[in-house]
Formats: structure tokens, C-alpha cells, sequence
């Protein structure tokens, strides 16, 4: 393994995160505040319990969710398009670095971020919310998996865009009415038959529904099903990206 | 001794069917500076490219210091420094920071003294704490060059490194390569001006169209640039040479009606001219004009790319 690559590229990515500090990590904490303020204190109000658990508090592990898929993905799509697009991929091109090293660095940097973004949104509900973390060694694991999924994806939208447009594209078109369908604000339960149904083939739906078990013990589908359908999302964007680096698909002529 | 790269049949066809290098066979020798001349679109950088892993191989092999450039891309890479053609820079990371990246990102330990050092030798030590967005052009040229010397490379590739340099920075650049060559780096660069490979390597090849057509020593080619050719324009043709001017090396050419004597000039021989009108008077021919020629490297060039359109 080249360790000394793996630290360049990691540290190149976190200083880039340093650098546009304000953007990274002063908005998503701003928006969700917006949120809790928004839905949790005007609308929650108006909305009974869910569960055991109030509104308020029934929103947090799908609010920070929401942030952790958009910013893993941004995160993570930009740092191998820009590269791509001011040309400097060359050097990576031409470094005695393998793919999975290279994936490691990038997805690692990306993911890094979200997690911290994650906690950060987690300690600002605090001050909005009461709320209790039932099974926290759960809910650090779906924290971590859903940010290095997610920034595998956002990976490969990074390689797949060919310019700037489409890379907002995928997350304004997929991700963020996805995060909005996947029951980040009410629980399945309260939609009619055929929309819950349907919200079964939403994968956020699971990510989210698994993590807020990881809260306060409930959830719309099982826990383990949670659990595989995270790992499968995971297993499907690494067999994505090895296919890429194997072809050298739109990194190499 | 074993070429340092060894390129054999090597091809590649781009996505859309474009052939950009047809079998290129090459051996780069160990501490050389070799000089690739070419118009552009010949391929050089396509060639480079290949080399140094940024480009995938159609057909053909690659190795650097042995190793295979596919299957054993770790090695091969390890040895090659890249300095592209374009002014491709991050903006907002420091002189010091992205020359230590390239180190680090092929597997080099950190090591300060060295990058102090390449950074000095490009003259770029002032500014290691300056933003790369605010270096020049030419900064940023040398910039280049020191992330691709910052992991002590054997080989180092230079893709056009004077194109819309200035005279002072091109200068600069050519004592550089020099001193590298001193210290055991073999050089390969690029270039579409003729006199830079004149001034630099020890070896040129000549690339067109995707096909090396020349591979010479400088000295040999400037060897051949040394002659002169003396033309006459016969007032009659001659089937033949006569006896008594074989001694000359004479050749017929534009059906018989051209005599060519082709003499060294560094050599003296341009004495032997006086002769040589003697003797084809006491032979009875005569001429009605004469012209003298001097092939230059860019003759040379010219028409190896004209031949081989
Ligand atoms: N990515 C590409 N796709 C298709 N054709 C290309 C590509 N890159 C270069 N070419 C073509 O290959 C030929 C050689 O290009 P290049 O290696 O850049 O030449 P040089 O460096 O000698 O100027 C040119 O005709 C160019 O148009
Ligand atoms: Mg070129």
C-alpha cells in the first residue's frame, strides 16, 4: 500500500475542507436549524406524537441524515471532478497509486466530513430538542456506513459528470427528492396504503428508518433489513466504482 | 547496457477511431537527454502520455527501468517525472504544499531538505508560501517542474517546457536539464522547435503522424549538416560518370543533366571545388550553372515529415 499517496490525498481534501469552512460546515448547520425551527417548533406543534416520541425530536436522525447524503455526495463529487476538470488528475494518473488506494483517500476525506457535519447537526438539535440516543454504537455504524456509501456515489456521479451542470444534476434530481420521500419528516405509517408500498423501493427510506431506530428503538421497517439494505447500497456503489477503475471509464483515454 | 525505457510496437487508437501512434518502437538510453521533434498532433504527448500511465496502450509494451508500465505500473511510475504541456495548477495551495503532495502521492517519506532544495534550484524558495494563483506563468512552469523532481525521479519527461517561454526562462530551463543530466537523470522532452534540440539533446527522434521516422545521435545529424552539396546544371546529360572523375563521389541526378558533389566544408574540402572545374574541363564538360546547398536540421525535418505523408 502506498500509505505516504493515501495521506496526501486525504490531506489535500481536508485542507480543501478547511478552506471553504463557511460553505461546508456553517450551512448545513444554518438549514437545519431553519429546519427544527420551521417544522419542528411551528408545524410540530400542530403534530401529535409519533410513537412515544415527540415531533420535535422524531425529526433528528432524518434531519441530519438529510445533510450527511447531500453534503457525502457533494463532498465526495467534487473532489474527483475538479481535478478532472482544471486537469491536475494527470498527477494522480501518473502516481504509483492504485485505484483502491485512490478511492480510500477521496471517499475517506468525503466521508470524514459528513460524519463531522453529521455530529455538528447533532449537538445543534440539542438545542432545539430533548432527545435520547437508545443504541449508540448503532447509530455511530449507520452514521459511518450511510456517509461512505454515499460518498461512493458521490464518486461516481464526480467521474460520470462531464461538466458542472450535471454535477448538481443527480443530487437535485435524485438524492434530494429521495431524502424528502424517505421519511425524513413523518413516519411511512401516516401515508396512504399505496404510497407506503412504494416508498419501500426508496432507499433512504431504510437508511433513515434504521437510524432512527438507532435513537429511540423504533422504526418503520426492521432494523435488519436496515442493516442489509445499507450494506447492499454499499456493495453495489464499490462494484460501480471498481468497474470504473477497471475500464478506465471518462479517467483515461 | 539496458535502455532505461524500452518501447516496442507500441499503439494507440483514441475512442473515436483516430490512430494517434502507429507501432512505435524506442529505446531510451540510461542518462541521456533525448529530444522527441515533432509538428504538432504528431503524437508526442500522446506518447508520453502512455509512458507515464495517463494514456491506456491500444497494443504494443512499455517498460521503465524493466518494469512493465501495466503490470508493474508501481515501479515503472516510481522512476518517471511528469512536467505536462498545459499550466495545469491547483489555485489555492501553497508552492511548499503542493510540491510536497507530489512527493507524497508517489510514496516517497517526506522530506523537507529535498523539497528546499528542488525549490531553490528552480528559484521558486521565495515564494514556497505563496498561493499558486499568484505565481506567473513562468513560476508556475517551474512549479511544474519542481512537484515532478520532488520524488527524486531517474526519468524525467518534459512535454514542450520552453513552448511561449521567454529567452531568459528557456535558458534557464536548458541549464537545469543539464544539471540533471549531470546527476544521472535521463531527460526526455518534447519540442516543435528545432534549435532546442539542437542546443540540448544527445539524441534526437523525429515523430509524425504516430510514427517515429529518425532516431540519430545530435552529433551524427550534425555530422551530416557539416555538408555541402555543389550542383551543376550540365549543358549536356551524361549517362555516366567518367573514369577520371571517380575520385570525386560524384552522383547524377535530375536524369543525367545535374552532376552533385557533395564535400565537408568542415573538413576543408572546399579547395577540392577548384580541382574538380579542372578536371570536367580537361573531360570537355561543360555546365551552364552551378548552386551549393546546405542541409539544415530543419531541411532534414522538413522533408522526413513531408516523406512521410
Ligand atoms: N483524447 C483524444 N481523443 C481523440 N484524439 C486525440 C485525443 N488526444 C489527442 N488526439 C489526437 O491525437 C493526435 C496526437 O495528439 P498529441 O499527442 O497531443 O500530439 P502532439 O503532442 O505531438 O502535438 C492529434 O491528431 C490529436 O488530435
Ligand atoms: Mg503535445
Amino acid at each position: 500500500m502506498n500509505w505516504y499517496a493515501i495521506r496526501a490525498i486525504y490531506h489535500f481534501e481536508m485542507a480543501r475542507t478547511r478552506r471553504t469552512l463557511l460553505q461546508s460546515i456553517v450551512s448545513p448547520v444554518i438549514s437545519t436549524s431553519l429546519y427544527f425551527v420551521v417544522f419542528g417548533a411551528a408545524i410540530g406543534s400542530r403534530i401529535p406524537q409519533i410513537g412515544e416520541v415527540s415531533y420535535g425530536a422524531f425529526l433528528v436522525p432524518g434531519l441530519i441524515m438529510l445533510s450527511l447524503l447531500t453534503q457525502s455526495v457533494s463532498n465526495a463529487s467534487f473532489g474527483i471532478y475538479f481535478p478532472r476538470f482544471s486537469g491536475t488528475i494527470y498527477e494522480l494518473l501518473s502516481a504509483p497509486v492504485s485505484y483502491f488506494e485512490a478511492v480510500l483517500a477521496y471517499v475517506g476525506a468525503a466521508a470524514t466530513k459528513s460524519v463531522i457535519v453529521g455530529l455538528i447537526i447533532l449537538a445543534t438539535a440539542a438545542l432545539f430538542v430533548p432527545f435520547s440516543i437508545a443504541h449508540p454504537f448503532w447509530m455511530i455504524l449507520f452514521l459511518l456506513l450511510t456517509s461512505v456509501t454515499f460518498s461512493l456515489i458521490g464518486f461516481i456521479i464526480g467521474i460520470w459528470a462531464d461538466n458542472f451542470e450535471k454535477l448538481q444534476l443527480v443530487p437535485l434530481l435524485i438524492i434530494t427528492p429521495l431524502t424528502f420521500l424517505g421519511d425524513s419528516f413523518y413516519s411511512i405509517d401516516m401515508l396512504p396504503p399505496f404510497w407506503q408500498t412504494v416508498s419501500l423501493f426508496n432507499p433512504v427510506v431504510y437508511l433513515v428508518s434504521g437510524f432512527r431506530w438507532s435513537f429511540y428503538g423504533i422504526a418503520d421497517v426492521g432494523v435488519a433489513v436496515s442493516l442489509v439494505m445499507t450494506l447492499l447500497f454499499l456493495a453495489v456503489a464499490m462494484a460501480v466504482v471498481a468497474w470504473i477503475f477497471k475500464t478506465g471509464y471518462r479517467l483515461k483515454n | 547496457m539496458q535502455p532505461i525505457i524500452s518501447i516496442s510496437a507500441l499503439s494507440k487508437t483514441y475512442a473515436g477511431g483516430f490512430q494517434a501512434l502507429k507501432g512505435i518502437d524506442l529505446d531510451i538510453r540510461q542518462g541521456e537527454i533525448f529530444a522527441l521533434l515533432g509538428p504538432n498532433g504528431a503524437g508526442k504527448t500522446t506518447l508520453i502520455g502512455t509512458i507515464c500511465g495517463i494514456v491506456r496502450p491500444s497494443a504494443g509494451r512499455v517498460r521503465v527501468g524493466g518494469h512493465d508500465i501495466i503490470s508493474e505500473y508501481r515501479a515503472a511510475r516510481s522512476m518517471i517525472g511528469l512536467v505536462p504541456q498545459e499550466l495545469t495548477t491547483d489555485a489555492f495551495e501553497s508552492v511548499w504544499g503542493t510540491v510536497s503532495f507530489s512527493r507524497g502521492l508517489f510514496g516517497k517519506a517526506p522530506n523537507p531538505a529535498h523539497i528546499e532544495k528542488v525549490l531553490r534550484e528552480l528559484s521558486l524558495w521565495d515564494k514556497r508560501n505563496n498561493k499558486i494563483i499568484t505565481l506567473s506563468g513562468g513560476m508556475k512552469r517551474r512549479l511544474l517542474i519542481a512537484k515532478a523532481l520532488s520524488h527524486e525521479p531517474q526519468v524525467l519527461f518534459l512535454d514542450e517546457p520552453t513552448a511561449g517561454v521567454d529567452v531568459e526562462l528557456r535558458r534557464d530551463m536548458w541549464a537545469l536539464v543539464r544539471r540533471l543530466r549531470e546527476s544521472g537523470v535521463t531527460v526526455i522532452l518534447t519540442t516543435h522547435y528545432i534549435e532546442e534540440a539542437e542546443e540540448m539533446a544527445d539524441r534526437i527522434g523525429v515523430i509524425n503522424k504516430g510514427e517515429i521516422v529518425l532516431v540519430e545521435e545530435k552529433a551524427e545529424l550534425m555530422r551530416k549538416l557539416g555538408k555541402k552539396q555543389l550542383t551543376l546544371h550540365l549543358d549536356a546529360p551524361l549517362a555516366e560518370i567518367p573514369g577520371r572523375l571517380a575520385d570525386y563521389g560524384l552522383e547524377l541526378a535530375g536524369g543525367g543533366g545535374q552532376l552533385v558533389y557533395t564535400y565537408d566544408d568542415a573538413r576543408g574540402d572546399r579547395a577540392s571545388i577548384l580541382k574538380l572545374l579542372e578536371d570536367l574541363a580537361a573531360a570537355g564538360i561543360a555546365f551552364k550553372d552551378l548552386q551549393t546547398s546546405q542541409s539544415s536540421l530543419e531541411d532534414i525535418f522538413v522533408s522526413l515529415v513531408k516523406d512521410s505523408r
